[in-house]
C-alpha cells in the first residue's frame, strides 16, 4: 500500500511551515496565520503541477526563483470576485447607510482586499447615482500588485456583462447597465469618470498599518481566509481605521459575532453584515 | 476504529439518496458528517431546514470558523468551497469552481484526507459530473476509508461510475447497506 503514514504527514506539516517562514524572510508575505487548509491545499496542488516531489523541493525554487513566488503568490490569493457580488447587500446598503452618508459633508471610503477592482466600482455606481460620488475619496487596496494594476485599468471580459448587469438590477440599480461601459472586442471597458475619486493602492492587512481613517470600510470575503487569531488582528485594524460612527461593511459569510473586538460595533444588519463602530465606547 | 470524520458528496438526486441514509440515524450517532450536494449559487437553505426536521440528529449549514460537534450533520453554503481544519473548525473559499462546481467535493474531500488522514470515510452517491473522484483518491492514498454508492442503485450514475473508475474504493452499497455500515462504525 502506497498510503502516507503518520510520520509523512507531520513532515509535510513541518515544511508547510518552513516554506512560509521562508516566504516571509525573503519576500516579507506572510501568510503564516491564514487558513492552514486553503494553504496547504494550494502548496500541494503546486507542488505536483510543478513536478516537485516534495515541498522542500519547491521552497528552494521559491527562495530562488522571483517569477515562481509570483506564481505563489498567486496562488494563495485568491482574485475571485465580480460587480454587485450579493445584490442584497448593496440592496440594503442602498436603503440603510447611503442616507446616513448623505448629511455628511465629505466620506472616505476603503475597500481592502478589493482584487481587480469590481466591488469598488460597483460601489462607484452608487454613489453617483444617489448623487453623492463628487463627496466621496475612495481608497481601494490589495496585497497582489498584479490584480491593483487590473483594477486601475477597470477593463472586463465582455462576457461577464451579463452576470454583471443582472446583478446590478437585482441591487436596485436605477439606470442601465449598459450606461457604465463601453464595449470593444471582447471587453467591456468601464466610464473613466468612475474613477475620479478613486485611489488603488498597494497595502497588505498583515504587515502593513492604518492605511486611512473612514467613514466606511468595505472588506469582503478576505477574512474567510485567514486564521481566527489573525482575523480578530485585522478587525483591530479596522477598529482602528474607522472613525466612531462609521461603518463596517463584510462578506456574506462573515461576521463580527466571534470576533474579540465585537464590543466595539452595533450590528446594523446580521444578514448582510453590516456594522457601526460605537460612538463611545465603555467598559 | 471508530472514525473521527465523515465527508459526502452528492449531485443529481443527492437530496433523496442523504434523506434514506440519514433518517436511518438514530440520535446516538455521534460522528461529525460533512456533506457537499451540489446546489445553485442562489439556493436559499432549504435543504438544512427539511432535513433537520425530518432527521433525529442535528442538521445545519456550515459557518466558517465554527467548531465542528459531534452528533451533527454540517452542509456546505450554496457558492462557497467548505475545506476541513486540522482543529475541527471549517473555512470557506471563493476561489474559482472546480469541476464546475461551487462547493466542490474534491476540495472537502482533499481537505479532509490532509487534515485527519487514516481517520476520514469519504462517500460519493448520485450525481451526473466527476466531482469528487479526484477527492476520494485522495481520501484513500491518505489512508481513509472510501465508500460509493452501487452505481445500479444510484438515481444518476456517471458521479459513483467515475469514483469507483479513479480509484480502488472499499465498499460499493446500496444506501441501505451505507447507512448499515456508518451505524456500526459509530459503535466502535
Ligand atoms: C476573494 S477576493 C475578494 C474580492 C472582493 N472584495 C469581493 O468580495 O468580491 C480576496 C482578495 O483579498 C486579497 N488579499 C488576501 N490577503 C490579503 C492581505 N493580507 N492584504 C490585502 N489583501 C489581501 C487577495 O489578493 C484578493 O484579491
Amino acid at each position: 500500500m502506497n498510503n502516507l503514514d503518520i510520520k509523512n504527514q507531520a513532515t509535510i506539516n513541518i515544511e508547510v511551515i518552513l516554506l512560509l517562514e521562508a516566504i516571509f524572510q525573503k519576500y516579507g508575505y506572510d501568510f503564516r496565520d491564514y487558513s492552514k487548509a486553503h494553504i496547504k491545499r494550494r502548496i500541494l496542488h503546486r507542488m505536483s503541477t510543478s513536478r516537485f516531489s516534495t515541498i522542500s523541493e519547491m521552497q528552494h525554487k521559491v527562495l530562488n526563483d522571483e517569477a515562481f513566488f509570483e506564481q505563489i503568490l498567486k496562488d494563495f490569493s485568491i482574485n475571485v470576485t465580480e460587480m454587485f457580488r450579493d445584490p442584497s447587500f448593496y440592496l440594503k446598503f442602498r436603503e440603510d447607510i447611503i442616507p446616513i452618508l448623505k448629511t455628511y459633508p465629505f466620506i472616505k471610503i476603503w475597500h481592502a482586499g478589493c482584487s481587480t477592482g469590481e466591488e469598488v466600482y460597483s460601489m462607484a455606481i452608487i454613489l453617483k447615482e444617489e448623487g453623492i460620488y463628487d463627496r466621496c475619496q475612495i481608497y481601494a487596496t490589495d496585497f497582489n500588485q498584479v490584480v491593483i494594476q487590473k483594477a486601475k485599468e477597470g477593463i472586463y471580459p465582455i462576457n461577464k456583462v451579463k452576470e454583471f448587469t443582472y446583478n446590478y438590477q437585482k441591487a436596485g440599480g436605477i439606470n442601465s447597465f449598459s450606461d457604465y461601459y463601453t464595449a470593444k472586442y471582447e471587453s467591456a471597458i468601464l466610464n473613466t469618470d468612475l474613477k475620479k475619486n478613486i485611489v488603488f493602492a498597494d497595502h497588505n492587512l498583515v504587515t502593513d498599518k492604518v492605511f486611512a481613517e473612514v467613514h466606511l470600510l468595505v472588506c469582503r470575503n478576505v477574512l474567510i481566509y485567514f486564521n481566527k487569531q489573525l482575523q480578530d488582528k485585522v478587525i483591530r485594524l479596522f477598529n482602528e481605521s474607522i472613525i466612531p460612527g462609521g461603518y463596517l461593511c463584510l462578506g456574506s459569510k462573515e461576521s463580527l459575532r466571534f470576533s474579540d473586538s465585537f464590543h466595539h460595533f452595533d450590528t446594523i444588519d446580521d444578514d448582510e453584515k453590516i456594522y457601526k463602530r460605537k460612538l463611545h465606547f465603555k467598559r | 476504529m471508530k472514525p473521527r470524520i465523515i465527508v459526502i458528496g452528492s449531485s443529481a438526486g443527492g437530496l433523496q439518496a442523504l434523506k434514506i441514509i440519514f433518517s436511518l440515524f438514530k440520535n446516538d450517532f455521534s460522528i461529525p458528517i460533512i456533506v457537499v450536494q451540489h446546489i445553485s449559487p442562489h439556493s436559499d437553505n432549504y435543504i438544512t431546514t427539511y432535513l433537520d426536521k425530518i432527521c433525529k440528529i442535528k442538521v445545519k449549514e456550515a459557518n466558517e470558523k465554527e467548531i465542528i460537534e459531534d452528533g451533527t450533520i454540517y452542509f456546505a453554503p450554496p457558492n462557497f468551497h467548505l475545506l476541513l481544519e486540522e482543529n475541527f473548525t471549517f473555512s470557506l473559499s471563493t476561489e474559482e469552481r472546480v469541476n464546475f462546481a461551487r462547493p466542490s467535493i474534491d476540495v472537502l474531500f482533499e481537505t479532509a484526507a490532509f487534515a485527519y488522514g487514516n481517520n476520514v470515510v469519504g462517500i460519493i452517491l448520485t450525481g451526473a459530473n466527476f466531482d469528487g473522484a479526484a477527492g476520494l483518491k485522495t481520501i484513500k492514498k491518505y489512508g481513509g476509508t472510501t465508500i460509493v454508492q452501487d452505481p445500479k442503485t444510484a438515481e444518476v450514475d456517471t458521479m459513483p461510475s467515475s469514483a469507483i473508475r479513479e480509484s480502488k474504493v472499499d465498499h460499493i452499497l446500496s444506501l441501505e447497506e451505507i447507512a448499515k455500515l456508518l451505524i456500526s462504525l459509530n459503535k466502535e
